[in-house]
């Protein structure tokens, strides 16, 4: 293996980089050390250099030293407007993407926008800033930062609300601010510090001086770390000599407890000091699908946060959690597992062994750390009973229904004299119970069908003695055989339902796809999409796509279902972000969170086609996290269809035009070929006739005049079809300018009579490359428009010379020359000029010239004589289109 | 008093061939007219024609198919269109006189004949001199004179117009050109041609920038002053 191969990773980073705006960011490890001060000093810095500098949002919070430095600075008015009574006073991202400086500087990176912003953070506008191109410089305060969160609360008891996900610092410079505990106190006396809310409430804490001492060096710890994954990527990416720590691979197990989140921290942290890529995985058991929805919120939060700090994660199904983590961390080569203490209880652990000390013992090259949750962290879900573990009422009276039923069975069966097994009776409403109806109620069954057989069979009959220990087997065999078969029964029963629950997922995609099929109009999809997805996920649905028209940019409904579905102005934005930034937007999701909505891109061909939406109409979220796989593919399958859609679309719009090219082919040149030969007849024959008189020898002459016009409107018709079926396959020879003019003269000699032309064409102009036949026609069509619109009384000057590039091959009459605004449209087919009708133009000479010309890769333009009235025309030969004469 | 000439007129348009039965008729020529290829072999061996009008549009075969059949027995000129500039050529390089293009003009129709009519004579006058206007070709003496005075021309200008001065008033090809004065393996080199009539024209024209003894004939040959010519 190659050492030295650079680490893809890194390099794909060091690529998104790439035309991104650069962040900034001054930490500190509390309010009041000035980080605000020093942004805007080195902001001042930037402004001497001649760098375009704008404030985007500063807080002075009233400090006179902070103020007097804003000053000088360009700022750009926040964006303030009322929504839903809460007032908006928020940084105006638009006005600075509109404003473009390059550098702007945003005061407090982790701050939470107010609700009806478009994002919920205002470090996803600075995201957004980024991702414009525009450098940005931001203020942090380390108790922000989400892997340290824990960390901060465990010794300053103040959980801050407010937190930042750490991949965003990822990429950035960072500064430190830092002065040390002592003045800091000092300035809090002296009243120079903001304290922000949620310190006011534990100010005595907060302030102490061993927590700033501890938040101190936490903040130095960090930016220390940070450099040096910055450089250890840089190193990475271009697979520099040099030692790094050996490949550790982190894993953490997750679950649906609260702790998770917790160790998802812990293991960022670790992953960060080890330097080692790390995955958060959680493993699927059977008993995942009982989650309730507090659980699976929980369990998506750990593996959303997962994702934010720079975790992979993964979900794993597996018979249990041990097999499933002894798999994943085989599989995925860890080096370390961190697991969260069991709450299990003891009794658990004692019949089933604890996890931890069975996983230290079967996987031998692992390290295993166990890291304790506080229960108290959070409000700790305690797993509510899932309705039904008690089983149904129902199943208790069928079980005992059969006990009693098989109890009377006993009965009549001892009174006829047979007495053996009739413990075996009894096994009967156990299995049925146990397995139909769950392990309560087996047991409840097996306890009665034991008291019921004691009670009844066995002797002293009765009573609920028990002479015989034989007897007291078969009570416990009853026992037994209930538990197990029920939790055989469960397993089997998870398993189905399980099953039953992909089944169902999958049989909604098949049915999906099925429906899809058939759809060839994108309204169709829009339905089917709507309706299906609404019903599957019971909700409104609504389908957003831009408007037909290529003016009509805003997206419009397609389909909505309900019919009815209202969409506020708040939600369009959010379908609109959702749509230009081809990423979730609205309720559960990361931007514009106050719609109701939830919008989804739907993409096809890599391009985003419109955006479908999903809102409930009791307004919880729209999506639960085990719904989001399902409704995704769903959404994959609708943008596959829309793509097939489209590609129908043009292949039926190419075949037309391929059958419209091919008959406008077909018919030109039959109609071309059928003319000819009979033109060709009548010229000849007119030519052959001996005139009677000087009277008929005119009405001959006009007569063929007249035929040899048509021949050469037909002729030219042919050669419009050839170039329109692109049919002109160019022989390209090297020709002398000076034969092809003087041999397009000879051709035209009849009709340039009586008429001057005038050939300037420089000794030292070179051969040109292009077909001779082609050429020979771009020449005699010029030279015919030059006599047929030029003064007859001046001559046509034909020069060829070169140029700067190349040479230039000019044709020049002195007539009316070009109306304004036609030199192009000029070359059209059947283009021509008002009142040039009378002029026997079939209007598609010019327009030959350059097709032919196109067909050999020259340009021919059409202008007004700079020198006077009349039209010239000139064909380009770039260098490529020339050959020098051999040296004599 | 000259033999009658027998011309022999191969083209599917009836129309077309009664053009040039009437038109080839009244200057003297005996006319035979063949409407498929068959019939234009046939006529070939019966009428035994002195000079062949052959359209290379035939509903059974390919004209151009007919033209190595013919070849020697009789002077092929091919009827064509005039953007049809490959076939012309391929119909020449195997062994066609000569072309002419439709629409025609009775007149060079006429004077094409008179051209193939003189290479079929057997008269020996390659070796006479070649004259136009001042210009004198003396093939016999290797030399090249204009008004009397003998022009210096470059070995392979000579060689390009005592090629042409052999056939004078017939097309040459491209290739056929350069297979005879260059060499074979040197048929695709067009611009040796333009060099040696750029040469020639200054050398013998009395206006280069229109002559009149060194045609051009775009993308297909060159001929010497064929409707001129009177020798």
């Amino acid at each position: 293996m190659n050492e030295q191969r650079p680490d893809p990773e890194a390099l794909l980073r060091a690529a998104a980089r790439e035309g991104r705006g650069r962040l900034k960011v001054f930490l500190g490890a509390a309010p009041g050390v000035g980080k605000t001060y020093e942004m805007l000093s080195e902001g001042a810095a930037r402004r001497e250099d001649g760098i375009d500098v704008v404030v985007g949002v500063v807080e002075t919070h009233g400090r006179e030293e902070t103020a007097a430095k804003l000053r000088g600075f360009e700022v750009v008015a926040r964006h303030q407007a009322s929504y839903q009574g809460h007032i908006l006073d928020e940084m105006d991202i638009d006005a600075i993407l509109a404003r473009r400086p390059a550098l702007v500087l945003v005061d407090e990176l982790a701050h939470t926008n107010a609700p009806g912003s478009r994002h919920d953070k205002r470090w996803q506008d600075v995201e957004e800033l980024l991702d414009a191109g525009i450098d940005v410089y931001s203020t942090l305060n380390i108790q922000h930062l989400e892997s340290l969160n824990d960390v901060v609360a465990s010794f300053t008891k103040v959980r801050v609300r407010e937190t930042l996900p750490d991949k965003v610092l990822e990429d950035a410079e960072i500064e430190v601010v830092d002065i040390p505990p002592d003045d800091l106190i000092e300035r809090l006396r002296h009243g120079k510090v903001y304290v922000p809310d949620e310190a006011t409430r534990a100010l005595g804490n907060f302030f102490a001086k061993s927590n700033l001492s501890a938040l101190r060096e936490l903040a130095l710890r960090y930016a220390a770390q940070a450099v040096d994954a910055q450089m250890l990527d840089y190193v990475r990416a271009h697979a520099m000599e040099g030692t790094w720590a050996a490949s550790d691979r982190l894993v953490v197990a997750i679950s649906e407890q609260a702790g998770s989140l917790e160790l998802v921290r812990a293991a960022k942290r670790l992953a960060d000091a080890l330097r080692a890529p790390w995955t958060a995985v959680h493993i699927e058991t059977p008993r995942s699908a009982h989650f309730n929805d507090a659980e699976n919120m929980q369990l998506a939060d750990a593996l959303h946060l997962a994702t934010q700090l720079g975790g992979h994660v993964a979900s794993v199904p597996a018979e249990s959690v041990l097999e499933g983590l002894k798999r994943f961390t085989t599989e995925a080569r860890a080096t370390q597992l961190i697991v969260g203490k069991s709450i299990r209880s003891r009794w658990f652990e004692l019949l089933h062994g604890s996890i931890v000390d069975r996983l230290v013992r079967e996987t031998p090259g692992l390290a295993v750390q166990v890291l304790p949750t506080s229960e108290t962290a959070q409000g700790r879900t305690r797993r509510r009973k899932p309705r039904g573990e008690w089983g149904d009422l129902s199943g208790y009276l069928v079980s005992l229904g059969l006990t009693v039923a098989v109890t009377v069975a006993g009965t009549r069966l001892l009174s006829s004299g047979n007495i053996t097994d009739l413990g075996l009776l009894y096994l009967l409403p156990v299995m049925v119970a146990a397995t139909r109806y769950g392990l309560r109620t087996g047991i409840v069954t097996s306890l009665a069908c034991s008291l019921g057989y004691n009670f009844f069979f066995i002797p002293p009959t009765h009573t609920f003695t028990i002479e015989d220990p034989r007897n007291l087997i078969t009570v416990l065999v009853l026992l037994g055989v209930a538990i197990v078969s029920s939790q055989l029964a469960a397993r089997v029963r998870e398993h189905a339902l399980q099953a039953q629950a992909s089944a169902a997922q999958n049989s909604a995609l098949a049915g999906f796809a099925r429906q899809l099929t058939g759809i060839s109009m994108i309204d169709d999809l829009a339905q089917v999409l709507c309706a299906e997805i609404g019903r599957l996920l019971d909700g409104n649905t609504v389908l957003l796509m831009p408007g037909e028209a290529p003016g009509e940019g805003g997206l419009s409904r397609r389909w909505s279902w309900p019919q009815a579905a209202r969409l506020e102005t708040l939600d369009m934005a959010a379908a609109n972000w959702a749509f230009e930034n081809d990423c979730p937007a609205g309720r559960g999701s990361d931007t514009l969170t106050s719609s109701e909505w939830l919008f989804h891109p739907l993409a096809a061909r890599g391009a985003v086609m419109g955006v479908f939406g999903l809102a409930r109409s009791d307004a919880r979220a729209p999506v639960r996290p085990d719904q989001l796989p399902l409704l995704l593919s769903l959404l994959d399958q609708a943008g596959l269809a829309l793509e097939r859609i489209a590609l129908e679309a043009q292949m039926a719009d190419l075949s037309q035009a391929r059958e419209r090219d091919r008959l406008r082919h077909a018919l030109l040149s039959s109609v071309s070929h059928d003319l000819r030969t009979p033109l060709t007849t009548i010229m000849g024959t007119l030519a052959a006739i001996d005139a009677a008189g000087p009277d008929q020898a005119a009405q001959i002459a006009t007569a063929r005049g007249e035929a040899e016009r048509l021949y050469r409107f037909v002729t030219n018709l042919l050669d419009m079809a050839r170039i329109e079926a692109g049919a002109l396959h160019g022989k390209i020879e090297p020709v002398d300018l000076d034969e092809a003019v003087s041999e397009a003269l000879h051709e035209l000699r009849t009709l340039l009579a009586d008429h001057a032309v005038s050939i300037d064409i420089a000794p030292d102009a070179p051969m040109v490359l292009v077909d001779p036949h082609l050429f020979h026609h771009c020449l005699t069509n010029l030279i015919e428009n030059a006599a047929k619109y030029g003064d007859p009384d001046a001559p046509i000057t034909i020069t060829a010379a070169r140029t700067t590039d190349g040479v230039d091959l000019a044709i020049s009459d002195r007539g009316g020359g070009i109306p304004e605004g036609w030199e192009e449209r000029i070359f059209e087919t059947f283009a021509r000029i008002e009142g040039s009708d009378r002029k026997g133009g079939t209007g598609l000479g010019l327009a030959i010239v350059k097709g032919f010309a196109l067909a050999m890769g020259l340009d021919v333009t059409a202008v007004n004589c700079a020198d006077g009235p009349g039209a010239r025309f000139t064909i380009h030969f770039d260098p490529a289109h020339l050959k020098d004469w051999p040296e004599a | 008093m000259t033999p009658i000439v027998t011309i022999l007129v191969v083209d599917d348009e009836p129309a077309i061939r009664r053009l040039f039965h009437v038109g080839l008729s009244r200057v003297g020529y005996n006319v035979v007219e063949a409407g498929t290829a068959r019939e234009a072999l046939n006529a070939l061996q019966i009428d035994k024609p002195e000079v062949v009008l052959l359209d290379l549009g035939l509903p059974d075969r390919d004209g151009l198919e007919l033209i190595p059949i013919m070849q020697g027995q009789t002077a092929i000129i091919v009827v064509s269109a005039r953007d049809a500039t490959s076939q012309k050529v391929a119909a020449l390089d195997l062994g066609a006189d000569d072309y002419i293009s439709k629409p025609f003009d009775s007149e060079e129709v006429l004077a094409r004949i008179r051209t193939a009519l003189r290479h079929r004579l057997p008269t020996g006058v390659s070796d006479a001199p070649f004259r136009h206007g001042d210009v004198e070709i003396d093939l016999a003496a290797r030399a090249v004179r204009k008004g009397g005075t003998e022009v210096h021309l470059t070995p392979k200008e000579y060689g390009f117009l005592s090629e042409l001065a052999r056939n004078p008033g017939r097309v040459i090809t491209h290739s056929q050109l350069l297979k005879a004065v260059w060499g074979p393996g040197h048929e695709g080199d067009v611009e040796y041609l333009r060099v040696a009539a750029r040469g020639i024209r200054r050398k013998l024209e009395d206006d280069p920038s229109q002559p009149k003894l060194l045609r051009n004939e775009p993308g297909i040959g060159y001929r010497l002053a064929s409707l001129d010519w009177h020798g």
